[in-house]
Order: structure tokens, then sequence, then C-alpha cells
């Protein structure tokens, strides 16, 4: 086994934990994606931003091939667009989808062993992150809180070593206690594992997000520093069609 | 009082076989999303498997050995034709549902044609246990023997099949796939990998189902497994698909209706009543008895 670091280059310079170049996402007659890139660096949250329907959702869906895609997609600098979806998971990407999707027949403590079958609720992640799940064990997750299902979320992909999370707007739907509580979840991840972020919610992009990427029809049109571009109202309004200013808090 | 008893017992073994070709139907479409027409040739090759290996074993062997050794090769059997069924023509077809059908009922053709070619269409009659051919007597009725081994066997199946689901790893990874295999796949679960299990498994049952119906029917041939599947898919949609608590339920709500009607109406009329129920599901409850569409 190497012991050299897949993210630092021959040179020494860090590399992107995630390149995209010239991606493509074709369903139907819809070009969904024309011609994405950017690089996910392997530190911190990068924000996936845009309009409804401009195709961040199918970005994330992409990566990981849950997507039909052309185009070159670089894991810790290694292709994966040729692998299955399944085998780009175990490589180290792990994803969040939008509305959860948790297996609601099964109990919670099932939902996590699907990926972790020795401990699933008993893991140490799962104790100090989500404990509101613990006491829950038992209770199929179809009956939980739409918080409670993204804690449930979250906690699956946290229970395996991963090089990178996609999460997919983790607070769609949410209270703002609850919302709170999911920004400080991945605030608290990003410490540790990459994290490409879809998400609407200006406030807690703003909070916890160190870059920005922001999609229109389908092609990258703005990359930066969350910072700059939450502090700039008409570029927010230009590419996003919000102001900071009507957006609740996260 | 005793032809009430008698009926009941044989529309619950008849329930029974229905079950048993039922379960694994159900459990492959529930996973894959594939309507196996070709399951009634893994019935068929199960139920001839089961005649060869027996005719080949010494004659001086007695019968129920020579029975439960066909029993075990109609299982492998079954089991080796589903795995290559799914490896060779599913796979490569995934998502496209049209082609399947195609796929699957080419299949059940042309398995029926080599039959006829190999062994003539003619039935070919089994042998059974004497004690299978025999009665006991419970409430003034005498009930056929072998009905209480096709209810022990799908009993058996039944509780196997809900401990593999609820006690296993694979069973976990099952009940996840007929929620959502692609959030299965998307957290890092190999699910054609489970896919070709689970088609290996529905091709053991449906070995199985063979044997025991050409038990019941006295003799093979190479229509039967069609036949049967004509029943195991009424059931199959009226118990919800994949499910296999509303698959048992609705098994024996089928063998029940399906003999009483032929008592009480008039012999055939049972066919028709099974057809009618359907309907009646369909038109009343389109989700089906256990809840899932049907």
């Amino acid at each position: 086994m190497s012991d050299q670091n897949p993210s630092v280059g021959g040179d020494g310079a860090v590399l992107p934990v995630l390149s995209l170049d010239d991606v493509h996402v074709r369903y139907g007659g819809s070009h969904i994606l024309q011609g994405v890139s950017f690089d996910v660096p392997a530190t911190g949250v990068t924000a996936l931003l845009g309009r409804n329907g401009v195709g961040k959702t199918t970005t994330l869906r992409s990566i990981i091939g849950l997507a039909p895609r052309t185009g070159r997609i670089l894991l810790q600098g290694r292709e994966i667009q040729g692998l299955t979806t399944a085998r780009i998971v175990r490589g180290g990407i792990g994803y969040v989808p939008e509305d959860r999707e948790v297996f609601g027949g099964l109990t919670v403590d099932e939902n996590l062993r699907l990926v972790d079958p020795v401990r699933g609720v008993d893991a140490d992640v799962v104790a100090r992150l989500f404990p509101d799940l613990v006491p829950r064990r038992a209770q199929r997750a179809g009956t939980l809180s739409g918080g409670q299902q993204q804690m449930v979320a979250l906690a699956r992909v946290l229970l395996r070593e991963n090089a990178l999370l996609l999460v997919d707007e983790p607070t769609k739907g949410l209270a703002p206690k609850l919302v709170t509580e999911v920004a400080d979840v991945l605030a608290e991840v990003a410490r540790t594992t990459p994290v490409l972020l879809v998400e609407q919610n200006l406030p807690l992009v703003r909070r916890i997000a160190d870059r920005v990427v922001v999609l229109d029809a389908g092609t990258v049109v703005h990359r930066g520093a969350a910072a700059d571009l939450v502090a700039d109202a008409d570029l927010t309004r230009e590419l996003l069609g919000v102001s900071m200013r009507r957006e609740g808090a996260a | 009082m005793s032809d009430l008893v008698l009926l009941l017992v044989t529309g619950l073994g008849l329930g029974a076989l229905y079950f048993i070709a039922a379960s694994g139907l159900s459990l492959i479409y529930g996973l894959m999303g594939v309507l196996n027409f070709a399951h009634g040739v893994f019935m068929t090759a199960g139920a001839y498997a089961a005649w060869l290996t027996m005719g080949a074993l010494p004659a001086a062997w007695p019968v129920a050995v020579r029975l439960g050794v066909g029993v075990v090769a109609a299982i492998a059997l079954g089991a080796v034709v589903g795995l290559v069924v799914e490896v060779v023509l599913i796979r490569p077809l995934y998502r496209h549902h049209i082609q399947q059908v195609l796929v699957t009922v080419g299949l059940s053709l042309a398995g029926v044609a080599a039959a006829q070619g190999i062994w003539g269409a003619d039935p070919r009659p089994v042998d059974k246990p004497v004690w299978m051919s025999g009665t006991t007597e419970v409430l003034g009725a005498r009930l056929p023997n072998d009905r209480f081994v096709y209810l022990l066997v799908a009993l058996a199946l039944f509780g196997g099949l809900l401990a593999l689901l609820h006690l296993t790893r694979l069973g976990l990874v099952i009940r996840a796939g007929v929620e959502n295999r692609t959030m299965v796949e998307a957290l890092g679960i190999n699910v054609h990998r489970t896919f070709t299990i689970v088609f290996a498994l529905g091709g053991a049952a449906a070995g199985l189902a063979g044997v025991l119906y050409s038990q019941y029917a006295g003799a093979v041939s190479p229509a039967q497994g069609g036949s049967l599947l004509i029943f195991a898919f009424i059931v199959v949609v009226i118990g919800g698909m994949g499910s296999l608590t509303g698959t048992a339920v609705a098994a024996v709500v089928v063998g029940l209706v399906q003999q009483l009607a032929n008592y009480y109406a008039a012999s055939g009329v049972g066919d028709l009543s099974v057809v009618l129920l359907l309907a009646l599901v369909l038109l009343l409850r389109p989700t089906s008895l256990k809840g899932a569409t049907a």
C-alpha cells in the first residue's frame, strides 16, 4: 500500500479532491449539463449554487454515475467516469440525496447497518453527531420527522470514511432550528472531509461554505470565494435571482 | 361439515402450491422490477429434473427417498437455471422492461418446445410415495395426505424466506432494494450481485414448486409450469408485487376460492372465480391486499 498522499501532486502542490472536465449530461432530447468543469479543493465546503433547474442535482448524480454522462471526472487524481455507482461510492464518495431517500420500511438501525453491518446506530459518530437517533434505533425511518430523516441520511454516509461528501439540499423543507442543527453537523464534518454542497439557503452558504461554483443553464458561470459572492448583492441577484436581505437565517 | 373440512384443507394445499410458485416471482419483481414470464420454465425444469432423477435412481429404493433426492435435484437445477438466465439474458436488459418481457416470454415458449421435442407433449406419470397417496381422517373428512406435505413445505419456505429477509444482511439489502434500489447502489452496495442471488433463489423456489405440482397432478408435462405460472401471477398481483406476506395471504385466498367455487358452483368455475377475484381486487383496491402497487 502506497503511503503517498493522493491529494498531493508530484510537485508538492495540493490537488483537488474532485475535478470535472467538460461533463455533459443528456436526458432524451434535453442537454442538461453542457460542458461543466470545476474543481473541488481537498478541504472545506464548496457550495454548488444556481437557480432551480440549472443542473445542480444532475451534477451530483453525474459524479456518482446515477446520470448518464460524458466527459472526465477525477477523484483524487483517478478517473472514475467508467465505474459503477457502487464502486465510485466505495472508492470514497458519500452521497446524501435531495429528499433524503431513507428506506422508510427499515428501522433507523437497519438503515445504518446497510453501510456499517457491525455497528449501525452504535457507531461512535452517531452518538457524537446524531444522539437523537440512538433511542430511535428500532423506529421505522418512514415515521421519523423530516429533520430526523435528514440525520439518518447524513449518518448513513458518515459511517464510512469518505474522500468527499456530496450533499444535496440538506435543509430543504426543514424548520429553522433543524436547519441550524444540520449546518452545525456539516460544519463539523467539513473539518475533516471536503464537502460539495448543493444549497439554496444563502445564509447557510455564507456560514459554512468556503467557495462557490454557480451554474446557469447547464454551464459554470461563476467560481470564487463564498464570502465575496454573498457580500455582493448585485452579483448575487444577477447569478441567483435572490438577495441576502430576503433570505432567512441559517 | 366433513365436506367443508375437506374443501378447506384441499384449498389450503392448493394455496400452498401457489405460494411456493409465486414467492420467487414476487421477490424477483419486487427487487428487480422484472416480470419473469420464464418462471414457468423454471418450474417445468424442476419437475423434469425430479422425474429424471427419480427414474435414474435404483427402483429398489423407497419412493419417498427417491422423491427427496429428486426435490434436491429440482431445487439445484432451478437455482442454476435462474442464475444463468439472470446473468446471460436479464442483466444486459436492466431498465429495458419491454425487452425483458419479450426475452422471458420467448424463453418460456422455447422451454416448452424443447421439453416437447425431447420428452413429447404427453404427460408422463410420476411415482408418488404411498403415504402421500393415502388419506387421513379428520373431523369425519378423509383428507389427502399430500396436501399436508404441500402445506408444511410452504410454511417452511415462508418461514425460511422471512428469516432470510429479516435476519440476514442479504435480506436487509433485498428489503432496501425493493424500496429503492438506486439508493442501495448509492450507498456502495453491489445491487447486481443481489439481483443474481435473488434470481437464483426464485429459480430454486420455482424448481421446488415444479416437482410438488407434478406430485399433485400425478404427472409431468411440458405445459405444466405455464399453467401454474398463471395462478402464480394472479397471486402476486393480488398480494402486492414484492410483498412476501401479501403473496402468502393471496395464495391462501386464491386456493380456497378456487376450491370452494369448484364444489359449490360447478366444476371449472374455480378458475373463473379466481380471475373475477383478481378483477375485483384491482377495481376496489388497486394497491392490492398488502398495499403495494398491484
